[in-house]
C-alpha cells in the first residue's frame, strides 16, 4: 500500500512525463509534487507550456495517446460507500476503470471553453441530467428534479425553461454555469477547474469565481485551479503552486506567496502584473521566453532569464529549500552559504502597500 | 489645447444580418485622442470596442457619424489623397500575431510591405536598413528578417507585428487587444516596448483591451463601452477614483487584484442592464469636471451622484 499523507485527497508523487513529437522528446512534466486536503482549494500557476494543465489531466485520463507516464504516483484517497477508506493510484488504472470509478463520480472537471465542452445538439437539461443518470441509479423523475436544483445552484434564473434551451441559446457566462452544474452533477470530491473563467468576461469572471467559491463552502468539496492570472488566485486559493518548466518551484499558502515570495520566478510574475496603484514609469518584466523542453535545461531551468542567477544554477538543479512548515522554494538564494538577495525594490514597495491595505481587514 | 489629432463623433456601426434583424454594434460614440497620448477602450466583449478600431481604420464602413483625422473626415468615399494620408499615418496591431502575419512571407517583406506599396525608398538597401533598424528598435535582431512568422515565439511575433505598424511612422496607432493572447511575463515587455516607442516617435494609441489594470497602467484618458455605448469617459484618474456610472463601477470591482487577504474579502458588484432600468438610449452626455462624462439622463445622474 502506498504511503500518503495522513490529511490528503489528492497526492501526486514525483510526476514525470514526456511527449513523443516530430521534433523529438518534449519532457513537460520533470518530478512535480502536489498536495491537496479535502475541503481546501489549491491553484496551479503558470505561463503557458509550464505544464499545469497536463499535471491535473495524467490524473483523469485525459492524456494523449504520444504522453508516456515516466515515473510517478497519483494516490487518490477513495472512500468507499460502506465509508471504509483505500488509497488507490490513478496512474495504475486503466482508461475504462477510471471512467467507471473515478471520472465524473468522484473528480470532475470545468474546462475553459463551455462551448467546446457542451454538446450543441442537446439541451441543457439533457446533458445535466446524462451524468445523473449514469452515475447515480435514479430514475428520470429524480434526475430531473435533481438537474433543477443544480441549475438552481449555479444561478441559473428561471431553470425550468432553460432545460430547454440549447447550449447556442445561452451567453458565456451562463454556459460556463451549465458545465460547472454539470461538473457537480454527481457529487464529486474534487473539482479541477482548468482556465475557469479565461474565456469571460471580468465582470462575468468574477461571478463565476464567487459561485464556485460559493459551492465549495456549500458542499465541503476540494477544488484545484489551473489558471495563469495572479489575481484569480489571490481570489479563490488557500495553497498555491507556481509552475515553470515542468516543475513546481515554489508552494505556499496564498499569505506567503503573495507577501513574502522567494523565488525570482514568482517575483517576476507579481511584477509584471500592473496593479491598480502601479504608476511606474515601467513594468517589471521577465527578459526572454519560457524554455523549450524539447532541450533538457541543464541545472536550474529558469536561470537564463534570471538577473539574480547564481553560478550553481547553470550548473544543478536547486533542491525544494524550506522557508516555513507550508512554504518551500526551489532557489539557491535561499541556501545557508548564497549571497543575500532581495527583491526589486518596485516590488518591495508594492507587498509593503499590499500588506498595509490587508491589515485593514484583519 | 492643440487640435485633437482623431476626433469621432456620434460613430454608428450596424451590420445588417438579414432583412429583420440588425446588429447594432456601435451607437453613437463620440471621443477625441491627441497627439501623443494613449487612449484606452474598455468594455465586455459584444461591447464594441473592436469594432470601433475597426471603422475607424475603414476595415468597415461607418453606418453613420464622422471620424476626423488630422483635419479630414474619413469616413464616406475618400479621395485618393486622404486615402494615403490615411493608409500611412495609421496603424493597426491586431490580437492575434499568428493570424495576422502572412505565414508565406519573410519577416522582412512583411514589415516592408508598407513601404513597398508606398514607394518609400530610393534603393534596396535603404529598404533593408529600415528593415533592420525596425527589427532591432522593437528587440528582434536584424537577421530575423530572413526567418518565417512560426519560427517565432507569440512575444516575439507580436513584435513583428509592432514593428509593422511603425515601420510607416504613423501618428496613430490602433493596438487591438494586442497583448491579450501573450504570458503575463511577455505582456509586460510589450507594454513597455509600446511604451518606449511612444516616448521616441511621439505616435498616439488608441488601446483596445479588456484588461482593467493594464489599460489604466498604460492609458492617459479612457472610454467605457456597453452594448455599442459610450458609458463614461474621462482621464484615468477620473475613472478610477470616481467612477460614476454604474457599469464603471461594477467593472472596476471586478478586476482581480493580487492581494489575496483584500480579495477573498471583497465583493464584486453586480450589474445587469435588463433589470437596471437604465436605458441606454435616453441617456445624453453629461459632463461632470475636466474630461470626465457620462451618459445619462439628468435625473439618473442625481441618483447616482447623490
Amino acid at each position: 500500500m502506498a504511503e500518503m499523507n495522513e490529511k490528503a485527497i489528492l497526492q501526486i508523487q514525483d510526476l514525470d512525463i514526456s511527449f513523443r513529437t516530430n521534433a523529438g522528446v518534449v519532457h513537460a512534466i520533470r518530478g512535480v509534487n502536489l498536495d491537496l486536503q479535502r475541503g481546501e482549494t489549491v491553484a496551479i500557476v503558470g505561463e503557458s507550456g509550464s505544464g499545469k494543465s497536463v499535471t491535473v489531466k495524467a490524473a483523469v485520463g485525459l492524456l494523449d495517446a504520444n504522453a508516456t507516464v515516466n515515473s510517478g504516483k497519483i494516490l487518490y484517497r477513495n472512500r468507499a460507500e460502506d465509508g471504509s477508506e483505500q488509497i488507490i493510484d490513478l496512474l495504475t488504472l486503466s482508461k475504462r476503470e477510471l471512467r467507471s470509478t473515478i471520472n465524473g463520480s468522484k473528480i470532475a472537471m470545468v474546462f475553459q471553453d463551455p462551448m467546446t465542452s457542451l454538446d450543441p445538439t442537446m439541451t441543457i437539461g439533457k446533458q445535466v441530467m446524462e451524468g445523473i443518470l449514469l452515475h447515480k441509479k435514479v430514475d428520470k423523475a429524480t434526475a430531473r428534479a435533481r438537474a433543477l436544483e443544480l441549475l438552481e445552484l449555479v444561478g441559473i434564473t428561471d431553470a425550468e425553461r432553460r432545460m430547454k434551451a440549447y447550449p447556442h441559446q445561452m451567453s458565456g457566462g451562463m454556459r460556463q454555469r451549465v458545465v460547472i452544474a454539470i461538473a457537480l452533477a454527481s457529487d464529486p470530491e474534487i473539482l479541477i477547474c482548468d482556465e475557469p473563467t479565461t474565456a469571460l468576461d471580468v465582470t462575468i469572471q468574477a461571478r463565476i469565481l464567487e459561485l464556485i467559491k460559493d459551492v465549495q463552502a456549500r458542499l465541503g468539496i476540494s477544488v484545484i485551479y489551473i489558471t495563469h492570472d495572479l489575481g484569480v488566485v489571490a481570489k479563490v486559493a488557500d495553497y498555491v503552486n507556481v509552475m515553470y518548466a515542468g516543475k513546481i518551484i515554489e508552494v505556499g499558502n496564498v499569505n506567503e506567496i503573495f507577501y513574502e515570495p522567494k523565488h525570482p520566478y514568482t517575483w517576476g510574475l507579481l511584477a509584471a502584473m500592473p496593479d491598480l496603484e502601479t504608476d511606474d514609469d515601467r513594468l517589471a518584466s521577465i527578459p526572454g521566453s519560457p524554455p523549450n523542453l524539447l532541450h533538457e535545461p541543464k541545472g536550474d531551468a529558469f536561470a537564463a532569464r534570471n538577473a539574480y542567477a547564481l553560478k550553481i544554477d547553470e550548473k544543478v538543479e536547486p533542491p525544494m529549500f524550506k522557508v516555513s512548515e507550508t512554504h518551500y522554494a526551489a532557489t539557491w538564494l535561499l541556501h545557508p552559504d548564497a549571497p543575500k538577495v532581495e527583491m526589486p525594490a518596485e516590488l518591495a514597495a508594492r507587498l509593503e502597500r499590499s500588506k498595509k491595505e490587508a491589515e485593514r481587514y484583519l | 489645447m492643440t487640435e485633437p489629432l482623431l476626433k469621432v463623433r456620434d460613430l454608428t456601426q450596424h451590420f445588417r444580418m438579414s432583412r429583420t434583424f440588425t446588429v447594432k454594434a456601435v451607437n453613437g460614440v463620440s471621443f477625441d485622442i491627441y497627439p501623443g497620448e494613449t487612449y484606452g477602450l474598455v468594455g465586455e466583449s459584444g461591447s464594441g470596442k473592436t469594432t470601433i478600431g475597426r471603422s475607424i481604420i475603414r476595415l468597415y464602413n461607418p453606418t453613420a457619424g464622422s471620424v476626423v483625422f488630422e483635419g479630414k473626415e474619413i469616413t464616406g468615399k475618400l479621395d485618393r489623397e486622404t486615402e494615403k494620408m490615411l493608409r500611412e499615418d495609421m496603424q493597426m496591431i491586431f490580437q492575434d500575431p499568428m493570424s495576422s502575419l502572412n505565414p508565406r512571407k519573410k519577416v522582412g517583406d512583411i514589415i516592408g510591405e508598407g513601404l513597398d506599396i508606398h514607394h518609400r525608398y530610393a534603393s534596396s538597401a535603404e529598404r533593408d536598413n529600415a528593415i533592420s533598424e525596425m527589427l532591432s528598435k522593437v528587440g528582434l535582431s536584424p537577421a530575423h528578417a530572413e526567418r518565417y512568422p512560426h519560427q517565432f515565439s507569440g512575444g516575439q511575433r507580436q513584435r513583428v507585428g509592432i514593428a509593422r505598424a511603425l515601420v510607416m511612422n504613423p501618428k496613430l496607432i490602433i493596438a487591438d487587444e494586442c497583448i491579450s493572447a501573450l504570458d503575463v511575463s511577455i505582456q509586460a515587455q510589450v507594454v513597455n516596448l509600446m511604451k518606449d516607442i511612444q516616448d521616441s516617435t511621439g505616435c498616439a494609441y488608441l488601446f483596445i483591451a479588456h484588461d482593467l489594470s493594464m489599460v489604466k497602467y498604460i492609458s492617459d484618458r479612457i472610454g467605457v463601452l456597453h452594448l455599442g455605448y459610450m458609458v463614461e469617459t474621462g482621464t484615468t484618474e477620473e475613472i478610477f477614483a470616481n467612477p460614476v456610472h454604474p457599469y464603471t463601477k461594477s467593472l472596476l470591482s471586478a478586476v482581480p487584484i493580487p492581494n489575496p487577504e483584500v480579495e477573498k474579502r471583497r465583493k464584486s458588484i453586480a450589474y445587469d442592464y435588463k433589470t437596471s432600468g437604465i436605458d441606454y438610449t435616453k441617456g445624453t452626455e453629461h459632463p461632470l469636471e475636466g474630461t470626465h462624462s457620462v451618459l445619462c439622463t439628468d435625473e439618473e445622474l442625481a441618483r447616482w451622484t447623490a
